[in-house]
């Protein structure tokens, strides 16, 4: 295919819009002045108040955990979901099951948000459980919708899976459930951990569910974050959003050179 | 070297807890498949299904002081069973212009908005599609690495880019322009919505892009068709269900966003997730927002199903 | 590659005396449908211990389907299998004396090659002494002592296919199935490996029974062979019964090449048959009874090799036997010459001569008019 200049010109400008905010973020999270916008001098004060300010460090362990918690509970649903879906050819209410399984992947987060809440109180009201709101409605509602992503990273995995190769661990004697803990688990492994890692992110970056299903003294991360920004700008938010990003970027790079590591090797099972 | 063998009739096997347990039930009728099926189904019942049932539930009461605020479906008097369903929310939907105004907002916004996304993702999608194998993984690391980066912090990102002393007027003021208004407008808003949800627009047209044989496009050129023309009469048509994925992708969400409007629009800007917002946490008025709740639904089931037959369209190919 | 022998005749071909010796594996009357769709159909085959029977024919005939459901991967529609006069029909695969290699070799790419070779045993929980001794064993048999530490990717196609072999014989399974173990080997490996796969064969005693599509795999490797077509068995024999003596034109035009000429049956005698065809442009007299009538179209099948050329006419007993045409193509592939001759009717022969004489400088060659002789035994009548 012909390389003209409108293909990589249009990709440069798209990559730039993409990137341009997060580099002023970045920039100004250094500067002198309150301002974000105009440089008046290289400093790391507002590194310094964000560590100092008691809520933000209570909201980020509450997030941490919670992320944690939730990423790993949908693991474990998704990819049962995703071996239903995938292995299993025809059963009762596999049309419901598998949009019941994808829809939190396109339903607005505030209709997951209040359904959830409503849910929570009226089961209150029946049956006195969960006493209030807390993590542990932020846990349940977390990993409601991250269910969803981690399935269809699972799913899209297990379809490319090499049947053969759990067959020939039946035909060795391993049981059905033998044969996935022995043979297709360690080899989707990376799936899983990719899965794991997106509803760690998701769980970690929501506002509108964790707002809805929160009680007093549960304040996430985004929810102290989105109070403090509606008032307008705060460059200690800019500092917490330098060190997500450069969490995020060592993480990505980390996982690249393992992968481009891996790839002379590579037997794609 | 083994002897030539003996074959008999393999031991007995130790029976392992796992037949045993299997065998039994078996016995009750339940299989194998059923117990990996019933955490999910069980899960997603409680708190997926139920809430859903919940809310519609909720949108037929009517707001009441109290805990919980909203008046009881069933109320028990004297050995009689009471059901009161009350109906004024959904009147009030249809007959107050703030939330037909708010849907048709929502829509007009979400829409343009997918439309922007698409005409710029589709450049970036294809340029990754063509570019060496190389390159392609780091390109699309690149892309989904803002998805990581916390999406709040993003929008945060823009409002910094778009104030009245922000950069981006700083860059212009370079040049005499006067400053412009960009925050707390629609145009905020658009820009929000594509900025966050543009890798959710390149990864599906990626992937359809990526499949497509080249050959087909040598074939094109070979019987002389210039790059353009190639382009909309191969290209396209056979990008079509990537690009119906991705735009749902786009679309669905971005009609019920809370966020974006809320930080980057104005109190003209009108969608329909902030008024269930504000009709739950300010007007405290539960059953309204749960009516709204539903009214959302079923306006986005619509493209949920055109989602799905594109993603079957996807994966048949 | 049977072994030759007077006095083992018997004992090595079980299936010649069926009333003394039964069947290691039953396959009855068994069919497999997916969907609309025919795969097996109605197949019944008996299988004796210790043979290296081959499943032979196309994609499409069945043969994959059915090794797959004696492997126990896929459940007859109708029908059933018996191993060792055990009823295995609904046996899950983890549970039979069945093990199986694998076309795609199947390694377990995240074990080693001790630890695909010991997976089998560890299901079984031998004692963890007897696991190592027994892989030991193994590595040696298919000769890669000092590979047991390497994973799957670091092996070439040949040593894999080795280890495969190994992870198969583990368990010392009564029956072995094979999946075209040597199609993905170059031409010099695979006749190596062919040698081998039949020495390890005849030492363990182990009932193998391939699956392959190669024609020349299946007479290499053989005992018995079962062509498949369709869904259906076509027929079952020993490579020469095949060869020499097809019952269909279906299995005459399978295996090797075979000219093929329709007739029409004019005498019809206990001792003789002749047959009329105007593709020949002669008569075919053939030297034994035949069971047809007189009248009936069938067909005639004759190997290349079975033919003489000569540029003289020959005078044949019975007016018959012999027909003439020009040589139209020349293949000379080095043992042998084949001979593309037309005749007058039109119909292009095939005949194959031996090169026994160095660099003949009259040697038949193209354009030349020669006949064709065959003896009254040499072709096969054919009916279906």
């Amino acid at each position: 295919m012909r390389r003209g200049w409108f293909l990589p010109i249009a990709a440069t400008l798209g990559f730039s819009f993409l990137y341009a905010p997060i580099v002023s973020l970045v920039i100004f999270s250094f500067n002198e002045s309150r301002l974000v916008t105009v440089w008046s001098g290289f400093s790391t004060k507002w590194y310094g108040e964000l560590f100092r300010d008691p809520q933000m460090l209570k909201a980020a362990w509450l997030s941490l955990q919670i992320a944690a918690i939730a990423a790993t509970i949908a693991l474990v649903l998704g990819t049962l979901a995703a071996v239903a879906l995938v292995r299993f050819r025809r059963f009762k209410g596999r049309t419901l099951f598998s949009g019941m399984v994808s829809a939190p992947l396109v339903m607005p987060d505030v209709i997951t948000g209040l359904s959830l809440l409503l849910l929570f109180v009226a089961m209150e009201g029946f049956l006195g459980w969960p006493q209030g709101r807390g993590m542990l409605t932020i846990v349940i509602a977390h990993s409601t919708f991250c269910t969803a992503y981690v399935c269809v990273v699972v799913q899209s995995r297990l379809s490319d899976f090499d049947r053969s190769l759990e067959e020939a661990a039946m035909d060795l004697g391993a049981s059905p459930v033998r044969t996935f803990f022995d043979i297709t688990l360690p080899i989707i492994a990376p799936a899983l951990v990719s899965g794991w890692l997106l509803g760690f992110t998701l769980s970690l970056d929501d506002l509108v569910i964790a707002s809805f299903v929160s009680g007093p003294g549960s304040s996430t991360l985004p929810m102290v974050i989105f109070s403090k920004v509606r008032l307008g700008v705060s460059p200690d938010v800019n500092a917490l959003a330098t060190i997500i990003i450069g969490l995020v970027a060592t993480g990505v790079l980390i996982a690249t050179i393992i992968q481009l590591r891996s790839k002379p090797k590579k037997a794609k099972a | 070297m083994t002897a030539t063998h003996t074959p008999t009739i393999p031991p007995p096997r130790r029976l392992k807890p796992w037949n045993a347990v299997e065998r039994g039930l078996a016995k009750v009728g339940i299989s194998g498949r059923m117990l990996v099926l019933a955490a999910p189904v069980l899960w997603l019942l409680v708190f997926f299904l139920i809430p859903l049932a919940v809310v519609f539930g909720i949108s037929l009461a009517t707001k009441q002081f109290g805990r919980p605020p909203y008046s009881p479906l069933l109320t028990t008097e004297e050995g009689t069973v009471q059901l009161t369903l009350h109906l004024n929310n959904y009147i009030r939907l249809f007959t107050d212009n703030l939330y037909i105004a708010a849907y048709l907002s929502s829509i007009r916004i979400a829409f343009i908005s997918t439309v922007i996304t698409l005409f710029v993702g589709y450049p970036m999608a294809y340029a990754i599609a063509r570019a060496p194998d190389r390159w392609r993984n780091i390109l699309l690391m690149l892309v989904i690495l803002p998805f990581f980066t916390s999406f709040l912090l993003r929008v945060y990102a823009l409002t910094g880019f778009m104030r009245g002393n922000g950069v981006i007027n700083q860059f212009l003021g370079l040049f005499g322009i006067e400053p412009l208004v960009m925050m707390q407008t629609d145009f905020a808003v658009y820009v929000g919505i594509v900025y966050t949800y543009l890798p959710f627009m390149i990864l599906p047209l990626y992937t359809t892009l990526v499949k497509l044989d080249v050959s087909l496009f040598e074939a094109s050129a070979d019987l002389g068709a210039r790059p353009l023309r190639t382009f909309l009469s191969v290209t396209l048509p056979l990008s079509l269900p990537g690009i119906i994925a991705g735009s749902m992708l786009v679309f669905i969400p971005a009609i019920g966003e809370y966020v974006i409007p809320s930080l980057l629009g104005g109190p003209e800007t009108l969608m329909i997730g902030r008024v269930l917002w504000d009709e739950f946490f300010t007007a405290a008025n539960w059953p309204r927002a749960a009516a709204v709740a539903v009214a959302m639904l079923l306006a986005v089931v619509v493209p949920i199903m055109l989602l799905q037959r594109a993603q079957s369209a996807v994966v048949e190919r | 590659m049977a072994k030759k022998s007077t006095q083992l005749a018997i004992d090595t071909r079980p299936w010649r005396d069926t009333s003394n010796n039964k069947p290691f594996v039953r396959i009855k009357n068994v069919t497999k449908k997916f969907g609309d769709v025919l795969a097996v159909h109605d197949v019944s085959l008996d299988i004796y211990k210790s043979e290296l029977f081959c499943l032979l024919g196309g994609s499409g005939s069945g043969k994959s389907t059915l090794l797959r459901m004696l492997a126990g991967f896929e459940q007859p529609t109708s029908g059933t299998i018996e191993i060792d006069g055990q009823d295995m029909t609904e046996v899950p695969p983890y549970n039979r004396p069945v093990n199986m290699m694998f076309q795609s070799y199947a390694l377990f790419p995240h074990m080693s090659v001790e630890q695909n070779i010991a997976y089998g045993l560890k299901r079984d929980n031998l004692p963890k002494g007897e696991i190592t001794d027994r892989v030991a064993e193994l590595l040696s048999l298919v000769k890669l002592q000092d590979y047991g530490r390497r994973k799957p990717h670091q092996l070439s196609g040949g040593q894999r296919q080795r280890v495969a072999l190994a992870r198969a014989l583990a368990k010392r399974p009564k029956l072995l199935l094979l999946d075209e173990p040597l199609g993905a080997l170059d031409k010099k490996l695979r006749e190596e490996t062919q040698f081998e796969l039949v020495k390890i064969q005849e030492s363990l005693g182990v009932t193998f029974i391939v699956v392959t599509h190669d024609q020349e795999e299946a007479m290499t490797l053989a005992t018995r062979i079962g062509v498949m077509n369709l869904g259906e068995i076509a027929m079952v024999g020993e490579p020469t019964d095949i060869y020499e003596f097809p019952n269909s034109r279906f299995v005459a035009g399978f295996i090797g090449s075979a000219n093929m000429v329709e007739g029409v049956v004019t005498e019809d005698e206990p001792g003789h048959v002749r047959i009329r065809s105007n593709e020949l442009g002669c008569d075919i007299y053939v030297g034994h009874g035949v069971d047809c009538a007189p009248e009936q179209l069938l067909w005639w099948a004759i190997r290349p090799e079975k033919m003489s050329l000569s540029r003289e006419k020959p005078v044949p007993p019975h007016d018959a036997n012999v027909t003439s045409g020009i040589v139209e193509e020349i293949a000379y592939l080095g043992d042998i010459s084949l001979y593309q001759v037309a005749l007058e009717s039109g119909k292009r022969i095939r005949v194959s001569q031996t090169n026994s004489v160095r660099g003949n400088p009259d040697a038949i060659t193209w354009d030349e008019k020669v006949y064709i002789t065959w003896s009254d035994s040499s072709g096969s009548v054919l009916t279906v």
